[in-house]
């Protein structure tokens, strides 16, 4: 078949596709949202009915997918590795339930915090769960990775993670697509998994726990043999083991310097325990070379230490961000090509909101607001909206994950914090905001809580929100906000001393108060324009 | 062959306009390629970059080392100064020299300027204003194209076919526009080229 030039996340989306998978369920988050783009786009999976919307967050994604995979179906997840957090509960305990169709959960980590709170790698996960994780090196390789994890995953009947990073996701190379397989059939009612399987209370639990415990050596196994890994010989005395795309920046040290370092590639977890005896018996020292935390490094290493084993931990390496050629020519004791620095006048070039953001105005009006309180501070929430932190507006000063700003309101109001106001967004409100917002119901909280509705998720790039508009009014209402503190205001220039007022009447009230900030995004708006 | 080709702008600028038009150009050649892209926070009008491999043989890493880019093609020249340090002795840079200033403290762009004139042959192209000749400012990224062309390592008529095909969706006259734009830079950048006094000094002043 034809070569076709894909992003890492679209080269994913195409393996989906083509292993005849029925969905793709998935909250959007940088750098895996393309991945349920592509399926959202892709005629074939149109054509073939595959179902490709957004779910509220990454746990009703997670289990929606094991819904469908318990229809015996085939299904993918996909999330970001921090929506991976929200979805662990689901995740855990379907490696005890084990799956149906073959599910296959694709997470994008982000080391460097390119777009992200923090750089936790998803392996971590895998081991926590206890299932295969696989670790691409490529984008031809993720494509057929992600055919390989369906089977790997029907055969084991276990959930299998495909872990992505950032330049991985994000960069595009020629993949050439192999045979589609055909979508499977609804199993006839006797062919349903049993209850005994996917009932977790604690009789069943515990024999689904030992059968997952009993799989481990076949896991190891079918690493050991697997084709994602292979050795690359070579004489010299300092060997690499290199993971997923690690790999491609030892391979581009090895010909830049012309080197001859044995390499063993590792795209399968477990670690294929043969191999790397081989590796550490043939080398004098070892580097280990992984994107993220130092997970396998830590298990070579032990608890008292192994000298041969160099990488994070030692210094070898740095402990944080993502990885690239320099860094591992440097570690390797070689120098990379002298570099001019960055002419001093060069000044930073911050990311901000757009012109014409309503978020702009709201800010102008919660900054007037705010600036008449000692207490000035603004929990926040994760979206365009968090660029409010930076200059001019300096207008927030918390944003932990989402859904956060409405309960850390909440505890602060309960400390005596006043005002205690909140900034979350349609998509990150209907995402984790609504149960907090249910919290200040039940606990008559004083808070006030402005939901900044621009009728998208627009920092990831435009996909349907779960509820705007009427909907998140309903919603509100429906979660006990008393109707007399649900307002709304439309965030523009000529509106600012109303908006000043609303704002300053809310905040001047003792209890729960919603503000509904309503403006269209202004590149959602442009994009329909250009649609229509 | 192989060439090391480094992409920089402001977010929402277009460089991957660009640099979907140079994959193209190369897929239709038979040569590999590698393309690392940004995405989210960074486009809302902060810094972007992309790097660009293309290879007639296995290219392992999707980033390029400093020091090695034989090719910066920039579509402002602020960001141009900051990716020069990733330039190799003999690398080429190429930029528009309209400033985007969304931020505090853009320096004076004669001293912008000026820096660039040390980074080696830069190639300084009055883009937009080009652009605007051919019918819109927002083919400047395609004028910049242009002025690249003679670096890249593609035949000029290989990525005018990659622009066709890139812009075809969009319209026919948006397509031939562009191309018009994407000649209009390559003769620009020939001129400044061949000239003895390199890039013009007074212009933008
Ligand atoms: S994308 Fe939309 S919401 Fe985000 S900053 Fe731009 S206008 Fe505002």
């Amino acid at each position: 078949m034809e070569r076709q030039l894909l992003l890492g996340a679209e080269a994913a989306a195409l393996g989906a596709i083509d292993a005849g998978i029925s969905g793709v369920y998935a909250y959007p988050g940088t750098p895996s949202t393309e991945i349920t783009e592509f399926i959202q786009h892709s005629p074939a999976a149109r054509n073939r009915g595959v179902r490709a919307a957004w779910s509220t967050n990454e746990k009703t994604a997670y289990e929606e997918a094991l819904g469908m995979s318990y229809a015996g179906k085939r299904v993918l997840v996909c999330m970001k590795h921090v929506g991976l957090n929200v979805a662990a509960d689901a995740f855990i305990n379907s490696a005890l339930t084990g799956v149906g169709g073959g599910l296959v959960l694709a997470v994008a980590d982000d080391p460097s915090m390119h777009s992200s709170q923090n750089e936790q790698d998803s392996r971590v996960y895998g081991k926590f769960a206890m299932i295969p994780v696989i670790e691409p090196s490529n984008q031809q390789e993720l494509y057929d990775g992600v055919r390989h994890a369906f089977q790997l995953s029907e055969s084991l009947s276990l959930p299998v993670m495909v872990r992505l990073t950032t330049r991985l996701a994000h960069s595009r190379a020629g993949v050439v697509p192999k045979e589609p397989e055909p979508e499977r059939t609804l199993p006839a009612a006797d062919a349903l998994p049993s209850a005994e399987r996917f009932v977790l209370m604690p009789v069943n639990a515990r024999r689904q726990y030992a059968r997952l415990i009993g799989l481990q050596r076949d896991i190891e196994q079918l690493a050991e043999c697997s084709w994602l890994n292979r050795m690359v010989e070579g004489t010299a005395s300092t060997g690499v083991l290199a993971f997923g795309i690690a790999y491609n920046y030892v391979m581009e040290v090895r010909e830049a310097f012309d080197m001859d370092f044995p390499v063993l590639k590792t795209g399968q977890y477990p670690l294929p325990l043969g191999a790397a005896q081989q590796l550490f018996n043939q080398c004098d020292s070892v580097l280990v070379a992984e994107e993220g935390y130092p997970v396998i490094e830590e298990l070579l290493r032990g608890f008292f230490g192994n000298g041969q084993v160099l990488g994070r931990l030692d210094g070898t390496l740095a402990r944080t961000g993502e990885l690239n050629t320099d860094i591992i020519a440097r570690a390797l004791g070689l120098e990379p090509a002298p570099a001019a620095p960055v002419p001093e006048i060069v000044v930073p070039r911050p990311p901000e909101l757009c012109r014409g953001c309503g978020h702009r105005d709201l800010y102008l009006a919660l900054n007037t607001v705010m600036a008449g309180h000692p207490h000035d501070h603004v929990f926040s929430d994760i979206g365009c909206y968090t660029l409010g932190a930076l200059a001019p507006f300096s207008a927030i000063h918390t944003c932990v994950d989402m859904g956060a700003s409405v309960t850390m309101a909440i505890g602060a109001a309960e400390a005596g914090l006043r005002p205690a106001v909140a900034v979350i967004g349609d998509s990150t409100f209907t995402h984790s905001g609504m149960t907090g917002l249910l919290d200040a119901v039940n606990r008559r909280s004083s808070v006030t809580i402005i939901i900044t509705d621009n009728d998208t998720t627009a920092m990831t790039g435009g996909q349907n929100s779960a509820a705007t508009g009427s909907r998140l009014e309903a919603i509100c209402l429906g979660l006990g906000v008393d109707p007399l503190h649900l307002r709304t205001i439309v965030p523009l220039k000529p509106r600012l001393q109303e908006n000043i007022a609303v704002i300053s009447e809310e905040i001047a009230y003792e209890g729960v108060s919603v503000i509904l900030a309503r403006r269209e995004c202004v590149e959602r708006a442009a994009k329909r324009n250009r649609n229509t | 062959m192989k060439k090391n080709i480094i992409l920089a702008g402001v977010g929402g600028q277009g460089i991957l306009s660009i640099a979907a038009v140079i994959d193209l150009a190369a897929l239709h050649s038979g040569l590999e390629i590698r393309q690392a892209e940004v995405h989210g926070m960074s486009q809302r009008g902060g810094a972007v970059e992309s790097h660009l491999r293309i290879a007639d043989r296995e290219i392992h890493s999707d980033l390029i080392a400093r020091g090695t880019a034989d090719l910066v093609i920039s579509v402002e020249p602020l960001e141009a100064l900051r990716q020069s340090p990733w330039l190799a002795p003999s690398g080429r840079l190429v930029t528009a020299m309209e400033p985007v200033v969304n931020m505090e403290g853009y320096p004076r762009i004669e001293a912008v300027r000026r820096s660039l004139l040390e980074t080696g042959a830069p190639i300084l192209i009055d883009a937009q204003q080009l652009a605007e000749e051919c019918g819109s400012r927002r083919a400047s990224n395609m004028v910049v194209l242009g002025a690249a062309a003679p670096f890249i390592g593609i035949p000029p008529e290989r990525l005018e076919a990659g622009i066709s095909e890139l812009f075809e969706r969009k319209g026919a006259d948006i397509a031939e526009m562009n191309t018009r734009a994407f000649r209009k830079g390559l003769e620009a950048s020939q001129q400044q080229a061949a000239s003895p006094e390199g890039p013009p000094t007074n212009a933008m002043t």
